[in-house]
């Protein structure tokens, strides 16, 4: 892809009439969409029962991700920031309900009512600053912080999300996790960097048989491994990751922080994403008394 | 938009605490057919605020819903969920707008979408 629509404009001026049309009468996006929204209600592992559920649609846009919903029987809630959008929506009679609105100001739903919400290409354009009163990690915090709230106990939450870096993924991973999810990202296709695609599967509520991820796939169609260790093996598709619970602090008798200390801090802040240093021999090195 | 998304939705405007229910201004309804599952209506059952259901759909001019809740015996009955289930999903509001209970503040209402954009000061 040569460049990213979020570098081109907010995500309401970018998918206007035009390019709204545009991108809903592509057939090549139509079997995309459809596809990913498949593989997503797959990853929501909803009880088979037959009940229909309520469900999310994040970012619905023209509603081809709840057509998929819709077909599966579920009754859907779908929101998005861009009017053209959702009128090509309710030209296409998209059977959900259709909202006007900004995910990064907070969803606005009562507590426990979803069970479950999927968003396909859609959190990426949350990471972006697309006004100057915006601050990205708020609106993120906004958005997983309401999200958490509004989905039922046991509810999962996947997102399929195309992120511009590592930085932008940790971003949106750890801003997940600060509200309190468990979960974790599945990588389709991870070798193939056509069909590569990234599914963040969020769970509410403690760890259970449940929430465990599920297989990722891999070109020749087998599945992988389901190893739960964030190493760095190469076939590594499935991470997981959990809520940090704060432990009760002790007091520490140490004397004082060694070079060890001070280059895994580094370490940990680097994969934050920050701009850290590079460690030299001079990293940590004893300073004079009165420095 | 439908009451089951109504019941779902209150207002997130800075400094609300209580923006359920969100009030209605009726400009038009219309009615749409939806496929009957009492599976669902069962389900949804346990989310709904009761009270706030009767209200918006006295709002929308249907009258039907019982005040109180049900108990189990009534929720079982066909008559009841069939009411449940045309006030729940085949009423829609097309044009008017939804009110925060608390600030009074507006959202309108055009084609069915409700506009939840909330304004620079109140996020």
């Amino acid at each position: 892809m040569s460049s990213r629509p979020e570098l081109k404009a907010p995500p309401e001026i970018f998918y206007d009439d035009v390019e709204a049309r545009k991108y809903t009468y592509s057939s090549r996006i139509i079997e995309i969409q459809a596809k990913l929204s498949e593989r997503a209600l797959e990853l929501l592992a909803l009880p088979n029962d037959g009940v229909p559920r309520l469900l999310l649609d994040i970012g619905c846009g023209s509603g081809l991700s709840g057509e998929t919903l819709s077909e599966n029987g579920h009754q859907w809630i779908g929101l998005d920031i861009s009017l053209s959008m959702l009128d090509i929506a309710l030209e296409r009679e998209a059977e959900g309900d259709l909202l006007l609105k900004d995910m990064g100001q907070g969803l606005g739903l009562r507590s426990g009512v979803i069970d479950g919400a999927i968003s396909i290409s859609a959190v990426q354009w949350l990471c972006n600053a697309d006004k100057s009163s915006h601050e990205p990690r708020l609106r993120l915090k906004a958005f997983f912080g309401s999200l958490y709230r509004c989905l039922a106990r046991g509810a999962r939450a996947v997102f399929q999300v195309y992120p511009e870096s590592l930085a932008q993924r940790e971003l949106i991973l750890s801003s997940a996790m600060r509200a309190g999810f468990a979960g974790g990202v599945v990588v389709d296709y991870p070798h193939s960097s056509k069909s590569r695609k990234e599914y963040l599967v969020l769970t509410c509520g403690p760890p259970s048989i449940n929430t465990e991820l599920p297989k990722a796939k891999l070109e020749d169609e087998e599945s992988c491994s389901d190893d739960e260790s964030s190493g760095e093996e190469e076939n590594q598709t499935v991470c997981i990751a959990d809520r940090h619970r704060p432990r009760k602090k002790q007091k520490t008798t140490k004397k004082g922080k060694g070079r060890e200390w001070v280059l895994k801090k580094k370490e940990q802040m680097r994969r934050k994403g920050n701009a850290v240093p590079l460690d030299t021999r001079y990293t940590a090195r004893k300073r004079k008394a009165r420095f | 938009m439908r009451l089951l998304t109504h019941n779902m939705l209150s207002s997130n405007i800075k400094g609300v605490t209580n923006g359920f229910p969100l009030g209605i201004e009726v400009e038009k309804v219309i009615e749409k057919q939806v496929d009957f599952n009492p599976d669902f209506l069962k389900n949804m059952l346990l989310k709904i605020e009761w009270k706030a259901l009767v209200d918006a759909s006295r709002s929308l001019g249907y009258a039907e819903l019982p005040e109180e809740a049900p108990e189990s015996s009534v929720i079982d009955s066909d008559d009841f969920l069939r009411k449940l289930h045309h006030a729940l999903l085949e009423l829609h509001l097309e044009e008017g707008a939804l009110v925060c209970p608390q600030t009074g503040r507006k959202f309108p209402v055009n084609k069915g979408i409700p506009n939840m954009l909330l304004h620079e000061d109140e996020v």
